[in-house]
């Protein structure tokens, strides 16, 4: 296959960004996008020139760092696959592909399509983690937790980080990363007692660094997980709660 | 393979924060208070008063329907609406409520409405130079705008109707006279039924985002793709801007007045 890249190159964070035209050639449509860019990287240093940063490491969908825009789309035009995931057999021969980096104030371009998604770890710190005593393993199902309640915890949890659902937010909000880091504790028994103080610092955390949500489900479109919708509606309930409730109350009642 | 291996000058050595683009919120102590430092609290906001305007265009759309029945019964009801609760309370003074009470939810919403839209625009400096939306549709992007459109609508329309400005052959007190004749002028005429297009869009989407704002999730109102939500926010539209449009309509072809 033969492609063309318009690439986003920017030298640094407070660099002016600008377009770049890069012809790929010699590409095989089982080669992985990242693939892709590294052929291509490696004939712009041989020739001398300086290779697109991008940021990647498992190359296998898990550890949330490789995303990048491809076509306006965040992760490329496969749903549920992040951009490592994306095969060129997506593409035809001879098109234009469009790469640009994540775009949000919460994510500072590091160079070129490089992010830094420090942000998300702020919210995840905020209150992310269940701060009882944990002692040795219990058994397993020594917590009765009904299946659906732990396959939704499950789907929450599947949430790689990765800031596709930001990318790909009109307003570069952060709710559905936020709410299903949320959900996954949320939901279950031991992330009970923090509930409410978890769900303020972390929403509360979110607004200092993202836009707000018009309900528009681009983020969930965007999702490698395929993260629901519905986590957000949990988590706007959980807010108007943690103003409302008497945590010294709390535990009278499961709600 | 060796060159990618050395690594770009400049990544890795520079981590740049992330700006903030809203202050920490400071708490209060009457926690609910702190909802409106919030995003997600204003959202709140602009879903309960959503709720309340819905309210208001229903009834004020219902209302209206009287004047299918004549200049006696149109006219008897808007008198009614000065003596509601009369004599238990003053005449007027539950209308004057509904006033000051729709100016303030008119205000709260206007407010948050363009509060999230200042933030939204701080959270991306740079836009993408493409863009391939999927799920985003018209109505939901055209909010702002729709908005804005029904806002400078009800000034031109409180003008029109309850001021009388630009009607000469306005009469207070006399609705159903006051509204034939304005309506009678095919100018006026079209920005009812424009602006009320308008307003079918911007409600089309409010009605059905107020859902997921206040947290309705339960499947079993919400199968798969909402068909109950769509089909709420489909049929309160068309039942109310059907409505408001046919007012206008029936009086240029002379149903009402004629
Ligand atoms: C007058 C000027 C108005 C402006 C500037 C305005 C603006 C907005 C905006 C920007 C949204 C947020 C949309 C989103 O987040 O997806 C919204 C939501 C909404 N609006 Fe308005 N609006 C106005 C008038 C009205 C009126 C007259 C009604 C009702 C009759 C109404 C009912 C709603 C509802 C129900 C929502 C949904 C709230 C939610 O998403 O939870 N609005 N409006
Ligand atoms: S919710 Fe989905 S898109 Fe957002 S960070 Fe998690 S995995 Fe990525
Ligand atoms: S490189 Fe790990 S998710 Fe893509």
């Amino acid at each position: 296959m033969q492609l063309k890249l318009k690439v986003w190159r920017q030298d640094g964070p407070e660099a002016p960004g600008r377009f770049e035209t890069y012809d790929a050639v010699d590409i095989k449509p089982d080669m992985s996008f990242l693939e892709m860019l590294d052929v291509v990287n490696n004939r712009l240093v041989e020739a001398g020139g300086d290779p697109i940063t991008f940021d990647s490491d498992c190359r296998e969908g898990i550890c949330g760092t490789c995303g990048v825009m491809i076509d306006g789309q965040a992760h490329g035009p496969w749903k549920g696959a992040a951009t490592c995931q994306l095969h060129m057999r997506a593409f035809r021969d001879g098109d234009t592909i469009v790469i640009e980096p994540w775009q949000a104030a919460g994510f500072p371009i590091v160079k070129d399509l490089m992010v830094n998604r420090a942000s998300f770890d702020a919210i995840v710190s905020s209150g992310g983690f269940i701060s009882a005593d944990t002692g040795a393993a219990p058994d397993a199902n020594e917590i009765p937790i009904p299946k659906p309640v732990a396959d939704s915890a499950m789907d929450a949890a599947a949430c790689i980080g990765c800031g596709a659902c930001v990318a790909a937010c009109p307003n570069s909000a952060a709710q559905l990363f936020t709410s299903a880091k949320l959900a996954h504790l949320n939901l279950l028994p031991q992330g009970q007692a923090e509930r409410f103080k978890r769900t303020e610092a972390m929403v509360e955390t979110m607004e200092q660094f993202f836009g707000s949500c018009t309900n528009h489900g681009e983020c969930h479109e965007a999702c490698p997980k395929e993260i629901p919708l519905d986590f957000i509606a949990l988590m706007n309930r959980d807010y108007l709660k943690s103003k409302l409730k008497n945590r010294k109350l709390a535990g009278q009642v499961f709600p | 393979m060796t060159a990618t291996q050395d690594r770009p000058a400049g990544a890795g050595a520079t981590r740049p924060e992330a700006a903030r683009i809203n202050k920490p919120v400071r708490h209060r102590s009457i926690p609910l208070l702190d909802l409106y430092q919030t995003a997600v609290g204003k959202k709140w906001v602009m879903a309960i008063t959503g709720i309340a305007l819905m309210g208001f265009v229903f009834a004020h759309m219902f209302g209206n329907l009287k004047m299918y029945f004549g200049p006696a019964d149109y006219d008897s009801y808007a008198e009614a609406l000065k003596t509601i609760a009369y004599p238990f309370l003053p005449k007027t003074m539950v209308l004057w409520l509904f006033r000051v009470g729709l100016l303030v939810f008119f205000a709260l919403h206007i407010h948050s409405a363009y509060s999230l839209t200042r933030m939204n625009h701080r959270a991306r400096p740079t836009k993408y130079s493409r863009r391939d939306y999927i799920a985003a549709n018209f109505a939901g992007r055209t909010m702002r705008w729709t908005g804005i459109i029904v806002a400078l609508f009800l000034l031109w329309h409180l003008a029109d109707l309850t001021f009388g400005l630009g009607n000469p052959d306005f009469v207070y007190g006399q609705v159903y006279n006051n509204v034939v004749t304005t309506f009678d002028r095919w100018p006026v005429a079209l920005i009812y039924v424009i602006a009320n297009l308008a307003l079918g869009v911007h409600l089309y989407h409010g009605t059905w985002s107020i859902f997921q704002t206040v947290g309705s999730m339960n499947p079993h109102f919400n199968p798969m793709r909402n068909p109950v939500r769509r089909g709420f926010a489909a049929g309160f539209t068309i039942v109310v801007i059907g409505a408001n449009i046919s007012f206008p309509l029936a009086v240029q072809f002379g149903i009402v007045g004629g």
